[in-house]
């Protein structure tokens, strides 16, 4: 099964997104900002990156920027997490490299059929 | 699938409330006039992350009431609103409004509506009173859903860089074959010579027909992701634009991504990290424990560092090593083997006691969980009360037990609230004193012997001693003639009803509360003691135990019992002298001990058991100090002293006056642990019903 790298501060947010996705057989590593989620996508190849956006000590946006210059993330789909109100980010977050984006508030069925939409 | 979401709340509730605690930290240290853009990303950070949260675990209301909250901050972040006095104030209220709505919702209790309402309003008001010009930028396009539309004609080009997106146009075109049927057409024109070809560059582009009910937004949804990354052409396809069949030709979609990124089937790798490893098996656990017992919140939770968990670890680890070198002995065990023996024994000793440390360890916290909800009771009291008040804060890091810190939090908030409203005077009257305007009240915490000291300081007006006495001798605490030292009149403030508040205030209460504090704290195993200098200030010393759960006792025998006397309250123990005895009338007794007299308590008495040994001479007397009296215990004998895990009577039987817990010694036999304050009350409140009615015969 593939592996995906969730990364988000919030602890309740992702222990739901980590247990839904390990739920439906996915290999998930987390993280809980934008550095720690760059040094553990270095030590391991992960086939899609989900990441909050307003994060403490990296955001999303610079995670995501960080992320495609690296050889192993250049094609790899990279979901944002963010919420209507942040219409600017989502744009921001497109022109940092981000794949698409999954609208907060979700429920754990819609992140997983977007998961698997991307991951096909 | 559906998944239960509401076994996660727990934690969120948890992070939710220290979020609350970190923006209300950051709105007390803002200055009105100036934007700290730090300090707001950091509010406006907590603020959306428990919007994105309640959004998610279904709390909608708090989920409403944030995103108002949020779009304040967010104009504030992008420096489009001016930070005010009244924004931060009426954001504070609103940490406070969260704060209660998350509890009440924890507990599953009633959210106060009319509360919350009211600051959602003002919230409101404020966003639109001057709302900032910015244009609105979703513009949305009206969708109108023709009949005549039988399907949608597109035209897809991405971009060359598309694939760095992570975006495969494969995907969704399969997409958009779930609004209906597709036939896809690919231009290839764009696709270089093979010595050119860039298999990171995206060269293709197609003409889609899409046939189906589906509206003009469903097929935008679908190419939404990458709608600025390519050139997208939607036309609808009426009943008279109807393409004819011949020009269309199907061509199998060739997945493109295939050539670009060879994707290796591996067996992904996870490396393990193993320094988080057993924090998230004990967070895991407790979640599943947490989500099997809904209301099990009020019975908390404990964060613990990772270094403590893996002392812990190590420590066992140790034991282990231990038990099984001494197993080995015990297999063969000849006497020449005593020393080895002896050796593997006091090691199972030594990690013993270090394992009990590092446990003890993971209860206790810095004392700043405490100490942090003051800067916002100063802010506010300090604006209520017209005085001007500087916060110090020092020791934060002093650790204690989390009971304790619990339990002392009422007594401390009290103590805060006193300083602040009879201590520090207002600006005028300080410096009419000659003192600076501000006062400083300061909060200090440290580690003295095996106790905690918590100081509270402030250079205030100290006490009135005048005042004092005058108001004891009304209400009776103290008589007209008695000469009292400063200390002692200074205690009386904690006496029982004591208050020399001209104005009952709502600030420090009506009265009743020194002596709740002194109570709480002495409940605590504590003590607290104020010095004090007229215009130069007062000082609260309070000293606890670390932690409720170990004492270090004076075992003492009374017939066959085994009894604890907690060693901070032994003053001294002696030898009894016959004739320091006194009987006073009615069978009590005193004992002189330079020219004091000490009523004498006969445990035997007290707790109605045949003594081997009624003589005094024969016995010993233990001088101990409760609630500030002294008195004299009464034993056969002084046994060993050492470190006791208290077992509470209450629970296991029932509560009994004079004991305040028992213990499990090393021989498997129960020891009772004397509560001396309440012995040495119980001996004097005799002494008294004694002499009364001696006096009546």
């Amino acid at each position: 099964m593939p592996t995906i790298l969730a990364v988000d501060d919030s602890a309740s947010m992702r222990q739901m997104v980590t247990f839904t996705l390990k739920g439906a057989g996915f290999n998930v590593i987390d993280a809980v900002d934008g550095i720690d989620a760059l040094d553990k996508a270095k030590k391991t190849k992960v086939d899609l990156v989900l990441t909050d956006v307003n994060m403490p000590r990296m955001d999303g946006i610079s995670l995501i920027k960080e992320l495609r210059t690296l050889p192993n993330y250049k094609f790899i789909p990279i979901l944002m997490l963010t919420t209507e109100s942040g219409t600017g980010k989502k744009s921001e977050g497109k022109s940092a490299g981000a794949t698409g984006w999954i609208v907060k508030p979700f429920n754990p069925d819609q992140l997983l059929a977007t998961i698997k939409k991307v991951l096909g | 699938m559906s998944i239960d979401i509401s076994q996660f709340l727990d934690t969120f509730y948890e992070e939710s409330f220290e979020g609350l605690d970190t923006m209300e930290t950051e709105l007390l240290g803002l200055n009105p006039g100036e934007a700290d853009v730090e300090s707001i990303n950091t509010i406006f950070r907590a603020a959306h992350s428990i919007k994105g949260g309640s959004g998610t675990f279904g709390l909608m209301n708090v989920a409403d009431f944030t995103h108002v909250l949020e779009t304040l901050l967010d104009e504030m972040r992008d420096g489009r609103r001016d930070v005010t006095q009244l924004a931060v104030d009426l954001m504070l209220a609103s940490v406070d409004v969260l704060r209660e709505m998350l509890t009440a919702l924890r507990s599953s209790e009633e959210v106060d509506v009319v509360r919350v309402t009211e600051i959602h309003d003002q919230l409101e008001t404020l966003l639109k009173g001057d709302a900032p010009s910015v244009e609105d930028v979703a513009v949305e396009t009206p969708v109108k859903a023709s009949p005549s539309i039988v399907g949608w004609n597109v035209s897809f080009k991405p971009l060359s860089h598309l694939f760095k997106t992570g975006n495969d146009p494969v995907r969704i075109i399969k997409e958009l074959s779930e609004l209906g049927s597709i036939k896809a057409n690919v231009d290839l024109s764009a696709v270089p010579e093979f010595d050119l070809l860039d298999p990171e560059e995206c060269c293709l582009s197609w003409q889609i027909e899409l046939s189906g009910g589906a509206t003009e937004e469903q097929v935008r949804d679908v190419f939404a992701w990458v709608d600025e990354d390519c050139e997208l052409i939607i036309d609808a396809i009426t009943s008279e634009t109807i393409l004819e069949p011949e020009t269309l030709k199907v061509v199998p979609v060739p997945d493109a991504r295939d050539e670009a990124v060879p994707l290796e089937p591996e067996t992904p790798v996870i490396t393990p990290v193993a320094e988080t490893k057993p924090v998230k098996v004990v967070a895991k656990k407790s979640v599943a424990v947490a989500a099997k017992n809904p209301h099990a919140a009020e019975s908390g939770s404990i964060r613990v560092g990772i270094d403590k968990i893996d002392a812990l670890i190590n420590m066992v680890g140790e034991l282990v090593i231990t038990q099984s070198m001494l197993n080995q002995l015990g297999e063969d065990f000849t006497m020449d083997k005593v020393q080895r023996l002896q050796e593997g024994l006091d090691e199972l000793e030594q990690h013993t006691r270090e394992l009990q440390e590092n446990v003890m360890q993971i209860r206790m916290l810095p004392i700043s969980f405490s100490f942090n909800r003051f800067p916002r009771l100063v802010h506010d009291l300090s604006s209520k009360l017209n005085k001007k008040i500087e916060l110090k804060m020092s020791g934060e890091n002093t650790e204690l037990d989390k009971t304790v810190m619990e339990k002392i939090g009422d007594p401390l908030v009290h103590l805060v609230r006193n300083s602040l409203d009879h201590g520090i005077e207002l600006p005028e009257e300080r410096v009419e004193k000659g003192k600076p305007e501000t006062g400083v009240l300061h909060l200090n915490a440290y580690h003295q012997g095996g106790n905690i000291v918590i100081e509270i300081n402030d250079d205030g007006a100290g006490l009135n001693i005048d005042r004092i006495r005058e108001k004891a001798i009304e209400k009776g605490i103290i008589g007209e003639n008695d000469s009292l030292s400063d200390e002692k009149v200074h205690e009386l403030i904690f006496a029982p009803g004591f208050s020399t508040a001209e104005v009952v205030s709502d600030v420090s209460g009506r009265g009743v509360g020194m002596d709740v504090v002194k109570r709480n704290i002495r409940d605590l195993g504590g003590i607290v003691e104020v010095k004090s200098k007229k215009d130069v200030g007062s000082t609260f010393t309070i000293r606890l135990p670390l932690t409720l759960a170990i004492l270090d006792g004076q075992l003492v025998r009374l017939g066959d019992e085994t009894y604890i006397i907690p060693l901070v309250s032994i003053i001294e123990s002696l030898q009894i002298k016959a004739g320091n005895v006194n009987s006073i009338a009615g069978g009590a007794e005193l004992y002189k001990l330079r020219e004091e007299y000490l009523p004498i308590i006969r445990l035997h008495d007290v707790f109605e058991i045949t003594p081997v040994n009624t003589e005094l001479i024969n016995g010993l007397l233990v001088v101990v100090e409760g609630d500030g009296k002294q008195a004299g215990i009464f034993v056969d004998d002084l046994l060993g002293q050492q470190q006791v895990v208290i077992k509470s009577l209450e629970t296991n039987y029932r509560k009994v006056d004079g004991v305040s817990g028992a213990t499990i010694l090393g021989d498997g036999t129960v020891a009772l642990i004397l509560d001396v304050a309440g012995l040495v009350a119980l001996s004097r409140e005799r002494v008294k019903i004694l002499r009364n009615q001696a006096a009546v015969a």
